[in-house]
C-alpha cells in the first residue's frame, strides 16, 4: 500500500495508466474511450430518472428506444437485461442502475446476473465474506 | 472563526436508505449494520457539528455525461433528494451552507484548486444515506428535518480517470486554510464517504477485501501519509473497481491537520455488494489552534 514517492503519485504518462486498466480479470473500467461510445446508450439510461419516461418505456421499449442514437446491439443488450454487455458497448453501472431500477431490482439482484452465479449464490457468497481478491488481482501475474 | 473539529468517514450503500424506507432495518442480516451507528449517533447529539463539509460522489443522478466535474461544490440554500429510478427518496431535503460553501470555492480557487460551483443540484444516495446514518432516531427513522447544515463536495470517481489520492488529500488541505478563515465561530465536521471494497460490474463483481480494508482504516490514524501514494490501479485490483471512492476518505483525512485519535470504529461485510466502513476521528488540534 502507497510508496515513498510523495511528490509523484501517478503515472504522467496516461497511456501506461490505462494499459494497467486491461489486466483485471472481470472488470471494465469506465475510461474516455468507453465513455465515448456509450454517451447515447448512458444518456439513454438517465433519461429513466423521469417517472413519465419510465412508464413509457415500459410500456414498449423497443419504440422507447429507437428515439435514441445508438446501436442495434444496444438497444437488443438493454431489451435482453445483458449488464456484461451493456457494459462492453460502453454503458457504466450507475448509468445502467437507472434501467434495472426501472425494473424494481436491487443493486445486488442486478449486479448478481453479471457474474455467472444465481441470486440465491451470489447473495449467499457475499453473506460468506465476499468474492476473495486471491487469484482475480491480475491476469498476467495469475495473482 | 469557524474550525474543523471531527473527520467521519461512511460508506454510502443504497440499500441501507431502501431499508430505512420501508423500515426494514431489524433482523439478522441489518441488525448489526445499523447497530454499529448507534455510538455516532449518541456522540453526535451529544456534541452536534453546525455544518457538515459532506464530502461524496454523485452516481449518476445531478451530473450525466453532459458535464463531468473532478471536484464541485454545492452553494444553494437546499438540496432536494434526486430520483434514482424508484422515485425520490421520502427524505427531507439538506439545508445548504451558502455562505461557507461561496467562502470554500473562493479560497481554494485562490489557493489553486478551481473547483466547479453549483448552485442548483439534487442529491443521491451518496449524500442522502451518510445523512441517515449518523442523524437518524435510535431505531432508524428519517428526522422530518436534518439538524445540519449541509455543503456537499462532489468528486468524480465514475470517469476515468478520478483524481488521484494525493490531489484529494490537498484538497482536504486547502478546504481546511478555507474553513479556518471563515470568520463566524462554526463547529465544523468534514465527512469521507464511499467504499470499502465493492466492485458492482462484471464477472468479478462481489469482490470483497477485508485485510486491505482493515489496513486501510488503521492507516487513517497510524501513519496516514501513506495513503497518499496508492495508486488508482491498487484500489481496482485490490477493493474492486468501485472501491476507488475510497479517495474521499482522503479529502477527509487530508482537513485534519492536527493529532488525530480515533473515536470509534465500524466495519461489517456484508452490506448488500458492500464492506461497510465507518470512521469517527477527532481532529485534537482544532480545540487549542483557535486561540
Amino acid at each position: 500500500m502507497g510508496d515513498e514517492a510523495v511528490t509523484q503519485t501517478m503515472p504522467r504518462d496516461v497511456h501506461a495508466y490505462l494499459a494497467e486498466f486491461d489486466d483485471i480479470p472481470g472488470t471494465r473500467v469506465y475510461t474516455a474511450q468507453r465513455a465515448r461510445v456509450g454517451y447515447h446508450l448512458n444518456q439513454f439510461a438517465m433519461s429513466l430518472m423521469k417517472d413519465e419516461n419510465r412508464q413509457r418505456f415500459l410500456a414498449d421499449q423497443r419504440a422507447y428506444l429507437d428515439e435514441w442514437d445508438i446501436s442495434e446491439d444496444m438497444k437488443q443488450a438493454v431489451l435482453d437485461r445483458d449488464y456484461n454487455r451493456l457494459l462492453d458497448l460502453g454503458g457504466n453501472i450507475y448509468f445502467l442502475a437507472k434501467l434495472f431500477s426501472t425494473d424494481k431490482l436491487s443493486f445486488q439482484d442486478a449486479v448478481s446476473t453479471m457474474t455467472g452465479m444465481s441470486k440465491d449464490e451470489y447473495f449467499s457468497m457475499m453473506v460468506a465474506g465476499g468474492r476473495s481478491p486471491e487469484g482475480v488481482r491480475s491476469i498476467k501475474d495469475k495473482n | 472563526m469557524a474550525r474543523i473539529t471531527h473527520g467521519l468517514s461512511t460508506s454510502h450503500i443504497p440499500a441501507i436508505g431502501a431499508m430505512i424506507d420501508q423500515g426494514r432495518t431489524d433482523g439478522d442480516y441489518w441488525a448489526p449494520i445499523f447497530e454499529g451507528y448507534q455510538w455516532t449517533k449518541q456522540y453526535l447529539a451529544d456534541n452536534m457539528p453546525d455544518v457538515v463539509i459532506l464530502v461524496y460522489n454523485d452516481h449518476a443522478s445531478a451530473f450525466d455525461m453532459k458535464i463531468i466535474p473532478t471536484f464541485a461544490i454545492g452553494c444553494a440554500e437546499e438540496f432536494k433528494p434526486a430520483d434514482e429510478g424508484w422515485g425520490p427518496r421520502p427524505v427531507p431535503p439538506v439545508p445548504g451552507h451558502p455562505d461557507l460553501a461561496w467562502h470554500i470555492a473562493q479560497s481554494c480557487i485562490l489557493d489553486e484548486f478551481d473547483i466547479t460551483i453549483i448552485n442548483e443540484m439534487e442529491v443521491d444516495h451518496g449524500l442522502s444515506v451518510p445523512m441517515d446514518v449518523m442523524f437518524d432516531s435510535k431505531d432508524n427513522r428519517t428526522p422530518a428535518k436534518w439538524p445540519v447544515r449541509v455543503v456537499p463536495v462532489a468528486v468524480n470517481v465514475v470517469t476515468y480517470p478520478p483524481p488521484t489520492g494525493n490531489r484529494c488529500w490537498m484538497l482536504g488541505e486547502a478546504i481546511a486554510r478555507a474553513v479556518e478563515s471563515y470568520p463566524e465561530d462554526l463547529n465544523v465536521h468534514i465527512w469521507g464517504t464511499g467504499g470499502m471494497s465493492h466492485q458492482l460490474q462484471g464477472p468479478r463483481a462481489g469482490l470483497i477485501n477485508k485485510e486491505w480494508d482493515q489496513n486501510f482504516l488503521d492507516l487513517m490514524t497510524q501513519d496516514p501519509e501513506k495513503l497518499r501514494t496508492i495508486q488508482h490501479i491498487e484500489y481496482l485490483r485490490e477493493t474492486g473497481s468501485e472501491g476507488i471512492e475510497m479517495v474521499m476518505w482522503l479529502i477527509m483525512r487530508g482537513a485534519l491537520q492536527g493529532n488525530v485519535t480515533e473515536l470509534h470504529r465500524h466495519y461489517h461485510v456484508p452490506c448488500s455488494n458492500t464492506a461497510l466502513g465507518h470512521l469517527v476521528l477527532k481532529n485534537e488540534v482544532a480545540e487549542t489552534v483557535v486561540a
